[in-house]
């Protein structure tokens, strides 16, 4: 590791830390329906929606209703996307009259983006039209994005208040999330990124004659503002196949450590507006710290095992000084790219900067584990607030006890029914990723899918399964997803991870809502300081992250013990 | 300061039921074998899924004994399948154990009681008319007569008479109490003896349904219900025991594709490892344990839930007499006029206290012999003056003298005194405001200054109180005094809030306020008219002199009807909930090791790299296997003198506990499973036995 490198990766996780108050609070007023400094110049178009739409913002909806208008609005929104992905040759924008997608390729697609997953089991380019990723996958981007926000909104305001019936209005929240939060970051973003160089254009590809004469294809498209809301909503779905390894996409190492506030920025601004919404600002920092401090350690892991390269190279005497270089930019550096990628994977975003395949067996375990600790590190747009919630719960639940009360969090209690959801959260999401990989790999169409064998071969599955159900969206590659098992098997795990997870958070916040906020008191479990980040630590790693430890291990850890005795697959 | 009475329920409250004692053992012993049913055992999901395997295994064994499949030893699934079925003894040990005190203090109760008979009045107006017949034959609502000597079949309300009944039976407590028609102690109770004169009593409750009755079985645990808190934690359980079973048998996948060989026997040890069968098998003998405390303190908690919601108050309505102060006002300060001596002060208000039998006149006697050494003797021709409401004084007479004391005003007019001294005038406004009363003593005629009568707070109940605050409780004082009284005893005991003038509706009022904020009450209480707040408070504790509706009414009984044992039924509540989360936490930390063991075993054959993993350097993958299984098998039973002990509480703030516990059974669990696997795979090792 070297300095500069570790400099880097401090510098852009102090921006994020700094930024984060301020855009929580701003985000806190927004979604409690106070003034800002854009309510003069959006407060018209909001009204204006409202008006068109019949919607009533201070109408409250308890949370079956909340529940129903978001699975209502995915539902439509899925069929939409479904039907541009396989109607796109006739649609508008499609210079390069790319044809329809076949129907599972479309199925996984459409699932992939109303989950706010973005897997990508199409080729972007050749595979889908300029008009399809805007009016598609784009406005997908911002939906999926707002929904989370929307939920996270609803299970703070349970822990905001004692006995309350309502959650907020589902249809306001999203329509704040995505006129005051979203689309302000995004434009801002996407001047930026184009200032950088990132195209924004509606031209076909670039036809070009190389030096030597060839005639090239270059992909281009309105890439900028796609880049902006696929990172700023934590979705992923790159533009290009390279994702953000593709200089169009992320030209720059300033434009990497930029891509990488992006994401980062909302998943743990969302802790601060959760501490203002419950008035207890050092309740939303204790959850800060505990994301920031996996992460952080997850990141110079990742770093520090790239940095040590590969013992066959040291072997052959190859100059390992900028570590294992393979499937790596060279402008972006090991230091950028692998805090890309461990953060890109900590927050469910799934972007890549550099080859995740490539990584080194340990580098590549920590951007897995991460994915498999449920993404709360701080996880996806509001979806990593909420999973992070639910382990607060937990961990109050599990040790809450030993201070000698019925264990409550911000003043309300944890009961049997709290606890029944969540961990029926946690059960879904181990049995999806869990299944789905060993009986991919009982399987001939699992087998044939991999490119690689021995652990790395296993690895590869097992990151695909992690990366679908947790609705992170990057995959290891070395892996054909498209056909039918992985196409449809994968697409119901991006959905259980999403839906059945959010169901059982929103059912949570309408049990908690309801229950009266007791006061605190000396005999109060502390769930702030370094006491309870450490609990919490703690338990999101063993309820969360243990019992993927058999199959780690046969995994990644496996492949790395076999490349120090000098193995590879 | 909890009064020490000897206990029906288990001896002496200081003489205990052993934690081991040999005859509740054996007969564990055998129970732990009757509990195996699985119809049982699904009330217990980690338990019970160990035993599903554990079967499984035996049946695996048992086929390799006679089909031979090289690399697959019988004798080792078979040794796995012994320490699994162990695992499942050891928890139903731990449960029947608990069980088996309670029985045994509930045998103590049970030996009280005989087939009664009763003297039935089938007209209830006239007593003089009634049948012999067998309390099992009353109902609700029979009206029985009961006379000296005749034991109260069943429990009732006593509509006609006053008698003495000896309620030994159930508080232990030998002295009679006196029972009447009306007002709050009406109530009688089943298998309790009228000592004197007699008592026409309607029954209140069907036979087998009385107050013992209802004890017995719960201190058996019979009725025992799972409480909120049981039932969420078995819900965690539940939901761990099925993660990891997902963990285990995908593992089947994993391990086909790496070409490795998981035998049922090793991957059923595995998923016992991981499951919480810690906390999973001693979780029902920490809840019985935690209501046998309680009836150890002669506390009987009418459910589990009472007990858990003890551990949750945040505020305690406590009354001030008896258990704030000691209930009698007594002599606290002499104030002389100016010009006599506090000696003579002293003297004098001794010799008029020399007839005085009340407790007033008995702690001036005291007050006086520990301040100054006076010791009393009486005159030979000496005349008791006693107190009448009339004159509102008291005093003595002896050789032509007189010495009085009383009531200021009517001490001043007796003497005919209009202006007294102004130091005097002070010391007696001073006293009033203080919420004391002052007593004027004369001698002869004159005066000779003022006694303080006061209500004296128990000595160590401020710091009591301290210590309740720093735990998060808050106290309040409830109190009939006027205002200025109660504010001036609030200040002195260090309470955080009184109720004065209280009235039942205002003790109600506050309960209802307290918990409109977010607050869990508890208050004790015996009137009828207490019943309502009884019932509102989240713990109400009854006293057993109390009402039969105040008892209804409540949660928890008394037994020995001491007010101060509310705080000690907090401290019980605590201990259980603290008990539960300790082994909870140790438990799930005990898994990390157990990775260490198992999983280089398991792999290593296909990848020998990651016998690195094998940091404990257990002798063989065989030898390593086993001793995880014999540790997690042998820790409940090493566990069981905790699970009924309890964790030892301490009155700190919740941050101090959680850390302490944290650090404990944390930090414990993550580090003693480590060594003791590492014990059992030496010892293992020295034996030869898979090593």
């Amino acid at each position: 590791m070297t300095i500069i490198g570790l400099a880097q990766i401090a510098l852009v996780l102090a921006i994020v830390l700094a930024l984060a108050g301020p855009v929580g609070r701003y985000i806190a007023a927004i979604l409690s329906g106070e003034r800002t400094f854009l309510t003069p110049v959006l407060a018209p178009v909001e009204r204006g929606t409202y008006a068109i739409l019949g919607i009533d913002p201070a109408k409250g909806m308890g949370w079956r209703s909340y529940v129903s208008a978001l699975l209502l609005l995915n539902a439509v929104h899925f069929a939409l996307l479904y039907a541009i992905l396989r109607l796109q040759f006739y649609l508008p924008f499609n210079p390069g009259g790319v044809a329809g997608m076949p129907s599972a390729l479309a199925f996984n697609t459409a699932v992939s983006f109303v989950t706010n997953t973005n897997w990508q089991a199409y080729t972007p380019e050749g595979g889908i039209s300029n008009g399809a990723q805007m009016l598609g996958l784009t406005v997908h981007m911002f939906v999926s994005a707002a929904t989370g926000v929307a939920v996270a909104a609803a299970v703070i305001r349970a822990f905001a208040a004692g006995g309350v019936q309502t959650l907020g209005n589902a249809w306001a929240d999203i329509t704040r999330a995505m006129l005051y939060v979203l689309l302000p970051l995004t434009v801002l973003f996407t001047i930026i990124l184009m200032a950088s160089g990132v195209p924004q254009t509606l031209l076909a590809n670039a036809q070009v004659t190389t030096l030597e004469g060839a005639t090239q294809t270059i992909a281009r498209g309105p890439v900028a503002f796609q880049e902006a809301i696929k990172l700023l909503g934590t979705n992923g779905g790159g533009f290009f196949n390279a994702n953000s390894a593709h200089p169009f996409e992320n030209p720059t190492a300033l434009t990497c450590a930029i891509e990488t506030i992006m994401f980062l920025l909302i998943p743990f601004s969302l802790t601060a507006t959760f501490g203002r919404m419950v008035g207890h600002p050092a309740q939303g920092r204790a959850l800060l710290w505990a994301m920031g401090l996996i992460l952080g350690l997850g990141a110079l892991g990742c770093y520090a095992a790239e940095m040590a390269g590969t013992p066959m190279l040291h072997a052959l005497g190859v100059n390992q000084a900028l570590g294992n270089m393979e499937g790596r930019e060279l402008r972006f550096g090991n230091a950028l790219t692998t805090l890309f990628n461990v953060g890109a994977t900590g927050t469910s975003t799934g972007a890549v900067a550099g080859f995740t395949d490539s990584f080194t067996p340990l580098g590549g375990l920590i951007p897995l584990f991460l994915m498999q600790l449920g993404e709360v590190t701080p996880g996806g747009i509001g979806s990593g607030l909420y999973t992070m919630i639910v382990f607060a719960l937990l961990a109050v639940f599990v040790a809450g006890l030993m201070a000698g009360r019925t264990p409550e969090y911000l003043g309300k209690k944890v009961q049997a029914k709290e606890v029944k959801l969540a961990m029926l959260a946690l059960l879904i999401l181990t049995a999806w990723i869990l299944s789905g990989a060993a009986v991919s790999l009982l399987l001939p169409a699992g087998l044939g899918a991999l490119a690689n064998a021995g652990p790395h071969g296993l690895s590869e599955m097992l990151y695909a399964w992690t990366s679908a159900t947790q609705n992170n969206g990057s995959a290891m590659a070395g892996i054909t997803s498209s056909g039918p098992l992985l196409a449809y098997g994968m697409a119901f795990a991006m959905l259980f991870g999403r839906f059945a997870v959010l169901v059982p958070v929103l059912a949570i916040a309408g049990s908690i809502a309801l229950k009266p906020k007791l006061q605190a008191t000396s005999g109060t479990f502390p769930t702030t300081g370094p006491l309870f980040i450490g609990l919490l630590i703690g338990v999101i790693i063993i309820l969360g992250g243990l019992q993927f430890m058999p199959a780690d291990a046969l995994g990644p850890l496996a492949e790395h013990f076999a490349m120090r005795a000098g193995a590879t697959y | 300061m909890s009064t020490t009475t000897s206990n029906p329920l288990g001896g002496n409250s200081n003489d205990a039921i052993k934690l081991f004692d040999g005859a509740i053992i054996t007969r564990a012993a055998r129970d732990a074998f009757g509990k195996l049913n699985p119809r049982q055992l699904m009330r217990n999901p980690v338990i019970f899924v160990t035993e599903m395997v554990a079967i499984l295994t035996t049946i695996l064994g048992v086929r390799d004994l006679f089909v031979h499949i090289p690399g697959n030893p019988a004798s080792f699934a078979l040794a796995i399948a012994a320490w699994l079925w162990l695992t499942v003894l050891f928890a139903t040990f731990a449960e029947a154990v608990a069980e088996g005190r309670g029985r045994a203090r509930a045998e103590s109760l049970r030996r009280s009681r005989t087939e009664m008979t009763a003297k039935h009045l089938p007209n209830p107006e006239d007593p003089a008319i009634w049948r012999q017949r067998p309390a099992s034959d009353l109902r609700r609502g029979d009206v029985v007569l009961v006379e000296t000597n005749d034991l109260i079949p069943l429990d009732g309300e006593i509509i006609q008479g006053i008698a003495s009944v000896n309620e030994s039976a159930i508080t232990g407590e030998s002295a009679p109490v006196i029972r009447e028609a009306g007002g709050d102690r009406s109530a009688v109770t089943g298998g309790t003896q009228v000592v004197s004169d007699f008592l026409v009593v309607r029954v209140t409750a069907d036979p087998g349904q009385t107050f013992i009755d209802r004890m017995i079985r719960l201190v058996e645990g019979a009725e025992r219900r799972k409480t909120p808190n049981e039932i969420a934690l078995d819900i965690l359980l539940a939901g761990l025991t099925i993660v990891f079973l997902f963990a285990v048998t995908t593992l089947v996948g994993f391990g086909h594709y790496s070409n490795t060989l998981l035998p049922v026997p090793i991957l059923a040890a595995l998923l016992v490892t991981l499951i919480p069968t810690t906390i999973g098998g001693l979780l029902s003998a920490i809840g019985i344990a935690g209501m046998d405390r309680l009836i150890r303190f002669n506390v009987i908690a009418t459910s589990g839930r009472a007990v858990e919601a003890a551990g949750d108050v945040d505020t305690l309505l406590l009354d001030k007499t008896g258990t704030i102060t000691f209930g009698n006002r007594m002599a606290a300060g002499l104030y002389p006029v100016p010009g006599i001596d506090e000696r003579r002060l002293a003297e004098a208000a001794v010799m008029a206290s020399l007839g005085d039998d009340t407790p007033e006149g008995r702690s001036i006697h005291a007050f006086v012999a520990d301040r100054h050494g006076i010791r009393p003797f009486t005159p030979n021709d000496a005349v008791t003056v006693p107190f009448s409401a009339n004159t509102r004084l008291s005093g003595l007479d002896a050789d032509g003298r007189a010495w009085r004391k009383g009531a200021v005003e009517s001490v001043l007019r007796m003497i005919g005194e209009t202006n007294p001294p102004a130091a005097f005038n002070a010391a007696v406004d001073r006293i009033a405001r203080a919420g004391g009363t002052p007593l004027a003593v004369t001698e002869d005629g004159s005066l000779l200054g003022v006694v303080e009568l006061k209500d004296v707070v128990k000595p160590g109940i401020r710091e009591r109180f301290a210590q309740l605050r720093q735990m998060g409780i808050r106290t309040v004082m409830v109190t009939g005094d006027n205002r200025v009284t109660a504010a001036a005893i609030a200040g002195e005991a260090g309470v955080d809030d009184f109720i004065a003038e209280a009235t039942p509706q205002d003790k109600l009022g506050y309960i209802r306020s307290a918990q409109a904020e977010g607050r869990m009450v508890a208050m004790c209480g015996d009137g009828t008219n207490d019943a309502p707040a009884l019932a509102q408070a989240d713990v109400g504790v009854a006293m057993q002199t109390g009402t039969q509706a105040a008892r209804e009414a409540a949660n928890m009984v008394d037994l020995d009807s001491d007010p101060t044992k509310l705080i000690e039924v907090v401290e019980i509540g605590k201990q259980l909930l603290i008990t539960r989360g300790s082994l909870t936490t140790f438990s799930i930390a005990n898994d990390i090791s157990k990775y260490f063991a198992i999983l280089p075993a398991i792999f290593v054959a296909t990848y020998p790299g990651l016998g690195v993993l094998n940091i404990m350097h257990l002798s063989t993958p065989q030898s390593a296997i086993m001793s995880a299984v014999i540790f997690n098998a042998v820790v409940i039973v090493a566990l069981v003198p905790l699970a009924l002990r309890g964790v030892k509480f301490r009155p700190v703030s919740a941050t101090q506990l959680l850390r302490r516990n944290l650090l404990v059974y944390g930090l414990g669990g993550l580090v003693v499973p480590f060594v003791g696997i590492k014990a059992i795979d030496l010892l293992l090792t020295a034996l030869h036995i898979f090593a």
